[in-house]
């Protein structure tokens, strides 16, 4: 699978889990912790301008967030952006966590990961909601694929 | 005295401090940082006194008005009816009856679009500016499609003014009906010249309407002296509670008008065949209104007026004019619109930082503003926008907040080159 969708750094969706978790503890102050998030989004692959549409839109976000899934040897792959930095890094960690996994492990691995790592809290509460949005229609992509 | 001099002397007379230790919420810490809240435009806090006033009548005088034969809904409706009053002096209407007691600003030009609207015919217009609240848009979107009334925009300029060569233009053929305006825009902070564009209404045989629920925060308001037909404002921003909001209109037209909602309160007799309307104020006032928040209305205005429009224009003035100054150094920062006359409302870009990200950062350091495209996505279309940040101020607000805004701007441009 090439760019613009994202190839997993870690083995599972629960050892990204652990390595964001890790990686987020170095920060003693949320603003250190933007950084990172906002640094994240900016190494996702270069999203397709041309997929910037309606159709590629994840409906409940504040912020614009485009998706794109694609099925690759048994295993989903995705590809995203947002107009906005910090939930551009969102999408990069959600991304690091779900894509390039077969459709059960997806399935299986839970969003409320984002509340426990504080990411969904990292947003006021209406763009929180749209961070749930985001791992609502990744995890509807894998249902899709399976059913 | 010059005028600049008679400011900073109206400035010095604000005990800011003061003022501040009767808003309880002021001292609350967000993300371990002193709350500073630069987001009075979309609702202002509320001071003590407008609290002591809506717990005291829950607590000691409350009970349902206008029908009750007993003392407590006597006192109460006398509390009720003497808010009226007050808005008639705040506004310096001609008459207590013109008080029109409503949810909110929206509510109030929703009744003016519907039951002034149903005065209108087809062919007939209404036109309104580029730069209003949803408010002051969707209502007359819903009439034009309800009613096959023209819906006319006048333009603003670059600056962010309404444009009155452009709108005397729109008033030429003498199809409308009615100029519906803001009186201070919410995202650019622009006052607008509201006497001249109520003599140009009127030149062309058109009724104004100003919704004032910006305005009425900052200046004194004199419906007459405006020479408006109709006047809008909501309690919630002018530091009362929400859920109540005022219409005030000529006597005349509320006559001529409709009612809006029907129920108690607004009859004067009913049977099955056949009802009659109560006169005004009282016919667009049905069912029981909010009592409680009503006087928080009244609390509020009474606490405004003893510190004075003179002293808080003055204030505000001294507050726009340092942020502007100090906004104007942090790089990348633009502020949106240059427009002849401004409230204490700024709205801002910075590079291509993503509105949204600027508030979130911000509100991590505690400083809270709005983003988004503050129910005017129109005018934002019309800027070239999709969003801007906003920052309002209030009486309470002090310069030091206005200096924490920028330096924490500046710390947040540096995530992003």
């Amino acid at each position: 699978m090439d760019a613009p969708f994202v190839i997993p750094e870690e083995a599972t969706a629960s050892e990204a889990i652990d390595a964001i978790r890790d990686e987020l503890d170095v920060f003693d102050d949320w603003m250190e912790r933007y950084q990172y998030i906002i640094e994240m989004g900016r190494k996702l692959p270069p999203f397709p301008p041309e997929w910037c549409d309606d159709a590629h839109r994840v409906p409940g976000c504040q912020s614009q967030v485009w998706l794109e899934a694609r099925e690759e040897g048994g295993k989903l792959y995705f590809a995203g952006l947002s107009d906005a930095a910090i939930v551009c890094g969102l999408v990069a960690l959600l991304l690091r966590v779900y894509s390039g996994r077969s459709c059960a492990e997806i399935m299986n691995t839970d969003p409320k990961f984002l509340r426990d790592l504080g990411l969904v809290q990292a947003l006021s509460t209406n763009r929180g909601n749209g961070v749930e949005a985001m791992a609502r229609a990744i995890r509807s992509a894998a249902a899709a694929q399976t059913a | 005295m010059t005028e600049a001099a008679t400011r900073e002397k109206s400035r010095q007379d604000l005990d800011v401090a003061a003022i501040r230790q009767q808003f309880p919420i002021l001292s609350q810490t967000v993300h371990d940082r002193p709350l500073v809240f630069l987001d009075s435009a979309a609702s202002a806090q509320k001071p003590d006194a407008v609290i002591d006033a809506m717990t005291h009548t829950m607590r000691g005088q409350y009970a349902n008005i206008h029908r009750g034969l007993h003392w407590m809904s006597e006192r109460t409706t006398e509390a009720y009816e003497a808010v009226r009053d007050q808005v008639a002096h705040f506004l310096n209407a001609p008459s207590r009856d013109e008080i029109i007691f409503t949810r909110n600003s929206t509510e109030a030009i929703n009744l003016v679009a519907h039951s002034f609207g149903a005065l209108l015919k087809p062919g007939q217009a209404v036109v309104i500016s580029e730069m209003e609240h949803h408010a002051n848009l969707i209502p007359w979107q819903m009439l034009r499609d309800r009613a096959g009334i023209e819906l006319r925009v006048a333009p603003i300029t670059e600056a962010g003014d309404i444009d009155l060569d452009a709108l005397q233009g729109l008033l030429a053929d003498g199809k409308v009906a009615l100029v519906a305006v803001t009186h201070m825009s919410n995202v650019l902070g622009t006052v607008t010249p509201a006497k001249r564009i109520a003599e140009i209404a009127h030149a062309a045989g058109a009724q104004v309407l100003f919704d004032g629920s910006q305005f009425v925060v900052h200046r004194k308001t004199d419906v007459q002296a405006l020479g408006a037909d109709f006047y809008t404002f909501t309690g919630h921003k002018l530091y009362g509670p929400t859920g109540i909001g005022v219409l005030w209109a000529r006597k005349a037209l509320l006559e001529a008008m409709p009612p809006f909602l029907g129920g108690g309160d607004m009859i004067s007799t009913v049977t099955f065949e056949k009802s009659t309307w109560a006169n005004v104020p009282h016919k667009f006032e049905a069912g029981t209104p909010a009592i409680i928040e009503t006087i928080g209305l009244g609390a509020a205005i009474s606490w405004v007026e003893a510190i004075g429009f003179e002293a808080i224009a003055a204030h505000e003035a001294a507050l726009t004019a340092h942020a502007l100054t100090r906004l104007a150094d942090v790089p990348g920062l633009k502020v949106i619109g240059q427009p002849k006359e401004r409230g204490g409302v700024i709205s801002f870009t910075m590079d291509d930082v993503h509105p949204h990200d600027i508030a979130t950062l911000l509100d991590r350091n505690g400083v809270a503003v709005r983003a988004g495209h503050h129910c005017a996505e129109p005018l934002m279309r019309r800027l070239g926008l999709s969003a801007t940040a906003r920052a309002s101020f209030g009486v309470y607000t002090l310069p030091e907040e206005i200096d924490t805004l920028v330096d924490t701007l500046v710390r947040i441009r540096n995530f992003f080159v």
